[in-house]
């Protein structure tokens, strides 16, 4: 199935990408956008360093970004941080996503990643962003890909779950499709684009990509899945351009939290002194929103 | 859903002047007999500046303006052409947003086209034939410039099409009369003190606007030595009868029906962008336009949904909006042409145009496509010259080719196909002067351009650019 999909020319997913980015988003459409990416945040650690109070500090951040702001859409840790991240998000309606299956690098056996899964969701986590074998997934062997998929997805019970397809090891576009296929064949609640640990994350013509092959999934078979580019997303500038790209790819549908989100760490800053600009006319500077 | 706001480019960019006399020997001066035109926004019908009538006393003027000019401008060494068309080019980088403006308020395309591609395109044309002047020894074409040129330009791109004929004469050591088109004659003005700024010599280009009258006195002046036209094949066939035994040299640059052949084994995401962009961009005003879409028939449901849902996300409407997509056909004569041919087409073949609503002023037509459509029907022979779009099918690559060539024009061709083997096969079969794989309606200064059969003849663009210049 997967070799019968449409081949992607790479020049002219390149130039359809660059062309979205050139839409001018001003004034109240801009706002509307920063507040919607404000909830499309899945704020990030995935440091070696982090420790429950940089996990508490991340979550307070998560929950009231600032004053009047909506809070984001989830937080995003390690496992052996979900307790100290589900002790501080508890009752704030954010969701709290653990990667989990070896991430980044996905080699481990199976058992151990279904364990590091299970042991998340008991932690607390709802949603699991898991990464597929790009080893297996090279060689060809998809039914392995696929199988894993669906054995983490099972250990999940009722957390949701993000299939990191690590799109900067994958080679090629008609790969990123190849993958996005698979993942939702084999029960992806999400697909996302990379880990963020290798040099090449989220970029706009690798979600141009997975967002046409939501949309064609979902004329397919009914069920919306969602997209979550991670990586790279620094700026509001950015992080508009890519609502622009799932509002005329996949479609105004998708510009929900629940069908879109950002893997980010320091985007969120930047969004909230776009929107202070926006409020009051002028740039407050660095030093007025939080580093957290 | 999300709205954008509107996004408009600032339009004070643009000093206009009330009125607009004719560019000879260096100098802006009133037509001998004082007729004048008006030149209006397509988009909104408001008269944007009044432009002076060129009769044969002021071709005349001009063309003996060039021959002055002739004898200096020729005798300069090619470094020292080549300086001033360099000049040339960064003076128009340097003013491309105020003349990407004046192009989308003139011409009524979107900004971000003028923007993106026309002022891109008309400095890389002036830098390529700047890198040309001192190496004519090298391109094969000998090195004698022909004299006066007579260039005519169409209003589909009104700076490009400058470009293209102007850099190629100047490069060369001709001398220049050009007559921009009736409805889009401001950009060559505004050209005209590019010009001055560029301090290049007096009467090496004259700009003279009028309408069909001016073009023709300029083309049948007996002391034009080439003429050069892009434009409608009928006006192309008037202009060889006039300069036949005349010993002028003629390039011709005309029409065409230009087919995009979409295998099954296509990047269909991308071919969709690329039939949308092969007849919608410029509102299909565009020679080489892609209007005639070949489907092969095993995907023509998918390819044909994909096509109606990207076409409902075409934004139309003011062109200096910079989300705009589609904006106004380029006059009220323009319109008429294509709601008469759509009117035929609607008895032909099935129509259909996503839900958009279009302005009450100004000159619109929805983009739209005609399904159910054969090789027998108008819609499918003749060039509309606007966002109309014929779809036909077939079943194999040999029916593909047929049905290409079957017409009597030949300028552009385009397929789709992840497969080489098919692109190189395909291509080498098809009778037209340029064929895209993989994409459409690029242009590169660097890559020649022009017909076979009814579009015309001779090539613009590239080395082979030069040998309509030289003797």
């Amino acid at each position: 199935m997967l070799h019968g999909l449409p081949g992607v020319d790479r020049v002219g997913a390149e130039q359809r990408a660059a062309m979205l980015g050139t839409r001018s988003i001003k004034t109240t459409a801009k706002a509307e956008a920063i507040d919607l990416a404000i909830r499309m945040v899945d704020l990030t650690t995935l440091e070696g360093a982090d420790t429950p109070g940089k996990v508490r500090a991340l979550c307070a951040k998560a929950r009231r970004p600032e004053a009047d702001c909506p809070p984001v859409a989830a937080v995003c840790v390690y496992p052996a941080m979900v307790p100290a991240a589900a002790e501080a998000l508890r009752g704030s309606g954010v969701h709290l996503a653990s990667v989990a299956t070896a991430f980044p690098s996905g080699q481990a056996p199976l058992e151990v990643k279904l364990a590091d899964t299970r042991a998340a969701v008991a932690a607390g986590a709802d949603e699991i962003d898991m990464v597929i074998s790009r080893g297996a997934f090279l060689a060809g062997r998809y039914d392995l890909v696929h199988d894993e998929i669906v054995a983490v997805k099972e250990a999940c019970g009722d957390a949701h779950l993000k299939v990191i397809l690590e799109t900067g090891e994958l080679g090629d576009y008609d790969n990123v499709r190849r993958a996005s296929w698979l993942a939702m064949d084999a029960g992806a609640d999400f697909i996302k684009t990379s880990t963020g640990k290798v040099p090449s994350a989220a970029t706009p013509p690798v979600t141009l990509i997975m967002l046409e092959a939501v949309r064609d999934w979902f004329a397919q078979t009914g069920r919306r899945i969602g997209v979550k580019p991670a990586g790279g997303i620094r700026t509001s500038k950015d992080a508009i351009k890519y609502l622009v790209m799932v509002n005329e790819t996949a479609g105004p549908e998708w510009l929900t939290p629940d069908l879109f989100r950002f893997g980010a760490s320091t985007l969120l800053n930047d969004l909230l002194m776009q929107r202070a600009k926006l409020r009051t006319g002028h740039y407050s500077g660095p030093d007025y929103v939080t580093l957290d | 859903m999300f709205e954008y706001a509107p996004a408009p480019e600032s339009r004070s960019i643009v000093d206009l002047a009330p009125s607009y006399g004719l560019f000879i020997d260096g100098e802006f001066a009133a037509p001998a007999d004082g007729g004048v035109f008006k030149t209006v926004n397509p988009a909104t019908e408001e008269v944007l500046s009044e432009v002076s009538v060129a009769g044969p006393a002021d071709v005349d003027r001009a063309v003996a303006a060039a021959r002055r000019a002739f004898a200096g401008w020729s005798a300069l060494p090619g470094a020292a052409r080549a300086k001033y068309l360099y000049r040339i080019a960064r003076i128009v980088q340097e003013r491309s947003r105020e003349l990407a403006v004046l192009e989308s308020l003139d011409n009524g395309k979107p900004i971000r086209e003028a923007r993106d591609v026309d002022l891109p395109l008309v400095a890389a044309h002036f830098f390529y034939y700047a890198g040309w002047a001192d190496k004519l020894a090298y391109a094969g074409y000998g090195t004698t410039p022909l004299g006066v040129v007579g260039q005519v330009i169409p209003w589909n791109f009104p700076l490009l099409m400058l470009a293209w004929k102007i850099a190629p004469a100047l490069a060369t050591g001709n001398t220049v009369v050009l007559k921009p088109a009736e409805t889009t004659p401001l950009s060559a003005l505004f050209f005209a003190d590019v010009c001055r700024q560029a301090e290049l010599p007096p009467g090496v280009v004259n700009i003279v606007t009028g309408a069909g009258d001016t073009g023709r006195t300029l083309v049948e002046h007996p002391d034009v030595n080439k003429v050069a036209f892009t434009g409608s094949t009928e006006v192309g066939r008037q202009i060889a009868r006039s300069v036949a035994g005349t010993g002028k040299r003629v390039t011709l640059e005309l029409g065409g029906k230009a087919a995009n052949i979409v295998f099954d084994d296509a990047p269909i995401d991308q071919a969709v962008e690329g039939i949308v962009n092969g007849i919608f961009f410029n509102q299909g005003h565009v020679c080489c336009a892609g209007s005639r879409l070949l489907v092969q028939e095993n995907v023509y449901d998918e390819v044909l949904d994909s096509l109606k849902r990207r076409m409902a996300q075409l934004r139309v409407g003011d062109p200096l909006d910079k989300n705009t997509d589609i904006g106004a056909i380029n006059s009220s004569v323009q319109l008429e042409r294509v709601r008469a041919l759509a009117a035929v087409g609607e008895q032909e073949g099935e129509r259909w145009s996503p839900p958009c609503e279009l302005p009450g002023q100004g000159f619109w037509f929805a983009p739209t496509i005609f399904t159910g459509v054969s090789q027998t029907h108008r819609i499918a022979r003749e060039e509309v010259f606007g966002p109309v779009l014929a779809v036909l099918t077939f079943r194999t690559p040999a029916e593909a080719v047929e049905k290409a060539n079957n017409t009597p024009y030949g300028l552009s061709a385009g397929i789709w196909s992840e497969k080489g083997s098919r692109i190189l096969a395909v291509a080498d079969k098809l009778r037209a002067g340029v064929v895209w794989a993989n994409t459409f309606n690029r242009f590169d200064p660097a890559s020649p351009f022009g017909g076979y059969k009814e579009s015309g003849y001779g090539r613009e663009g590239g080395r082979h650019g030069l040998e309509a210049y030289l003797a």
